[in-house]
């Protein structure tokens, strides 16, 4: 089988070269974690919540087609006018076509990681319009030309040195001024620019209301809301996956999401769109690309219940120490891990592999997704179906062997102690065995543990 | 068949089993917690200044003192005498130049500090981001416990955009450093009628 151009694993290594960046990446992630921890405690049905979310999008889930069209139908009803793309392709075409009838070649975007995953900018981009990223940290990885490490923190890869090198070159600010207030100050006064001379906003939703037409988009920094009410066409683009039956839901969700993305208990701005104002146009553009089909799979529907917070990440000691790039896909972490084989099994193989199952991300998921489990889950299909590497495969096939014979268990555990104990240089070998490659070998205990458990035995 | 039919499509024949919706309504009824206290606490913990006057009378000497230093401020609320007229007509780069902003808000929640405006209250959709200093003002009657009770009590649709804000636009996007004003406004004033 083909390998994927860089796994995981390869670009996980080349990030931990740098080890104080990887300790810092660590660390300030953790932070992030531990906020949400006590966001989460200061709420006490926090559990109730997080129940309630998992069973209303159950819910939506169960009943979607019918859901869609009760929105489509308010959503009309409010004026606004709602396309349907089967794929990335689709939807990038009806995006450029609705910017081309309004003869406009500027635009703003604000965050939207299904603009991210269609890989919209580059499509706008060799059709000859101006695509701005207006999120601080969307627009340092645009001009980076990289994409975004993190779906709430887009730019936690960068140190504020990074950050400071880029906007000298792009922005004109100071050399070497890291001061992060005065780099945000260079970006606002950059993008006010920007909003008052874009006649397009293009934003991604965080909730759609069935009973109502709503669009809901919630940001800190206000830039969904400065792009959108400066222009004459909001366009915003939203996976099928992101309806909720009723307003009075919002409720459980906003006060789950942003406490469990940054521990703060809602975010700055929480933006209800019905109806454009006059002399405007509202344009959604709802999109498929592969969730249909992730719902159709009962091992994996689940995941479709993600309302993107990022807690997963912040929490996963793979991600933590590997970096979002690491995972070559436009949702990384462990929610990108078992979303990325639905879209490519050949080029998103490796990613449910990036992971300990420790089960972290399950146990802080606001919506419950069994998230180790799923990860559980695409190893096993991906290892049936020939995707695994037959190094791996070969090993979890002895290893298979072994565990089912005690006896050969018992030839395997003494001869493993007699080599730690006689000959450990050869396993430091790092070609004989990759597995110390970042770890020490332990001390070989003087008997197993059955014949402990012999001896002991009363 | 277009995609539209595609989608629902698959939609109907992938979707599992139907599950029932569960019962969301008056969800975490609290008791007599004091919210006009919980409110300034949330919002002085989130960069915002909190300012306790009598009455809606009290806001034009607000007004008059900060336009007797210099600032040009817009006031959209409709309790007392104000700019609506101009506000509406004026372009984004006009308002762009706004210092304070003056903005009615209709109901406050407790538990974070959110504060619902709609398009009505702020006369220009635009003026409550583009401002540099807003200004919103709270009847203390309209705060509530929680985001369930204020769902209760606002309708969404009745206008064609609404917005819960909490606190003034911030980021963390450069190394996880708090920036208090990103692309909003740069600080947040919350006047309780009390």
């Amino acid at each position: 089988m083909k390998e994927a151009i860089i796994n995981h694993a390869q670009s996980a290594k080349q990030f931990n070269t740098d080890e104080a960046r990887v300790n810092w990446h660590d660390e300030t992630l953790w932070m992030v974690r531990s906020k949400r921890d006590k966001a989460a405690k200061s709420v006490e049905e926090w559990e109730t919540l997080r129940s309630l979310a998992s069973s209303v999008k159950e819910h939506t889930l169960s009943n979607l087609n019918e859901y869609l069209i009760e929105f489509e139908k308010q959503a009309n009803k409010n004026g606004v006018k709602v396309y349907w793309a089967a794929d990335a392709k689709e939807h990038n075409e009806i995006v450029l076509k609705i910017i081309n009838e309004e003869k406009i070649s500027k635009v703003v975007k604000s965050k939207s990681m299904l603009t991210e995953e269609c890989h919209l900018n580059k499509y706008l981009e060799q059709n000859g319009i101006e695509v701005v990223d207006t999120d601080l940290g969307e627009r340092i990885v645009q001009f980076r030309k990289e994409i975004p490490s993190h779906i709430v923190l887009p730019a936690i890869h960068l140190k504020k040195s990074d950050v400071s090198e880029t906007f000298n070159q792009y922005l004109g600010t100071e050399k070497n001024n890291t001061d992060p207030q005065y780099l945000t100050s260079a970006a606002r006064v950059h993008l006010r620019e920007k909003f008052l001379s874009s006649e397009v906003a293009i934003t991604g939703v965080n909730f759609a209301i069935a009973e109502t037409g709503a669009v809901v988009v919630c940001t800190n920094e206000g830039n969904a809301d400065m792009g959108v009410h400066a222009a004459r066409v909001h366009i915003a683009s939203m996976g099928i996956e992101k309806i909720i039956p009723k307003a009075n839901h919002l409720g459980i969700f906003l006060r789950l999401l942003a406490r469990s993305a940054t521990g703060q208990p809602i975010t700055t701005y929480s933006s209800h769109y019905h109806r454009a104002r006059e002399g405007a146009s509202m344009h959604i553009v709802i999109v498929d690309n592969g969730r249909s089909r992730q719902l159709a799979n009962e091992n994996f529907r689940n995941s479709l219940k993600c309302i993107r917070c990022g807690a997963c990440f912040n929490t996963c000691p793979v991600y933590r120490r590997s970096s979002g790039h690491s995972y070559h896909n436009a949702i990384a972490g462990p929610i990108g891990s078992v979303l990325a084989p639905n879209m490519d099994k050949q080029k998103n193989y490796d990613l449910p592999f990036a992971s300990t199952l420790c089960g972290s991300c399950t146990n802080v998921c606001p919506v419950k997704i069994n998230l180790h489990e799923q990860l559980w889950k695409w190893r096993q299909l991906l290892t049936e179906e020939g995707y695994v590497s037959v190094g791996k495969k070969m090993m979890m096939k002895i290893m298979a062997f072994v565990l089912s014979y005690p006896l050969l268990y018992q030839i395997a555990g003494k001869s493993a102690r007699f080599a730690l104990t006689y000959f450990p240089f050869m396993l430091k070998i790092k070609k004989i065995n990759p597995w110390y490659v970042n770890r020490e070998m332990p001390q070989a205990p003087k008997q197993s543990f059955t014949s402990w458990y012999i001896q002991h035995k009363k | 068949m277009n995609s539209r039919q595609k989608i629902l499509d698959n939609i109907e024949k992938n979707k599992p089993a139907f599950v029932s919706l569960p019962d969301t309504k008056n969800l975490f009824a609290t008791g007599n917690e004091n919210v006009v206290k919980k409110f300034s606490e949330v919002l002085e913990s989130i960069s915002s200044t909190v300012k306790k006057v009598n009455g809606w009378q009290d806001i034009p000497d607000e007004i008059s003192g900060l336009k007797n230093n210099g600032n040009y401020v817009l006031n959209a609320v409709e309790e007392i005498n104000n700019d609506r007229e101009i506000i509406i007509n004026k372009t984004k780069d006009e308002l762009e130049k706004s210092d304070y902003v003056f903005i009615k808000g209709e109901i406050a929640v407790a538990e974070n500090g959110a504060v619902w405006v709609t398009e009505k209250n702020a006369a220009n959709r635009l003026l409550p981001f583009i401002c540099r200093h807003l200004c919103l003002i709270i009847d203390s009657k309209n705060i509530v416990h929680n985001m369930h009770d204020a769902y209760e009590k606002i309708k969404i649709d009745e206008t064609g955009f609404g917005v819960f804000i909490s606190g003034p636009s911030k980021t963390a996007d450069i190394e996880q450093s708090l920036v208090i004003g990103a692309h909003g406004a740069l600080d947040l004033t919350v006047y309780i009628i009390q």
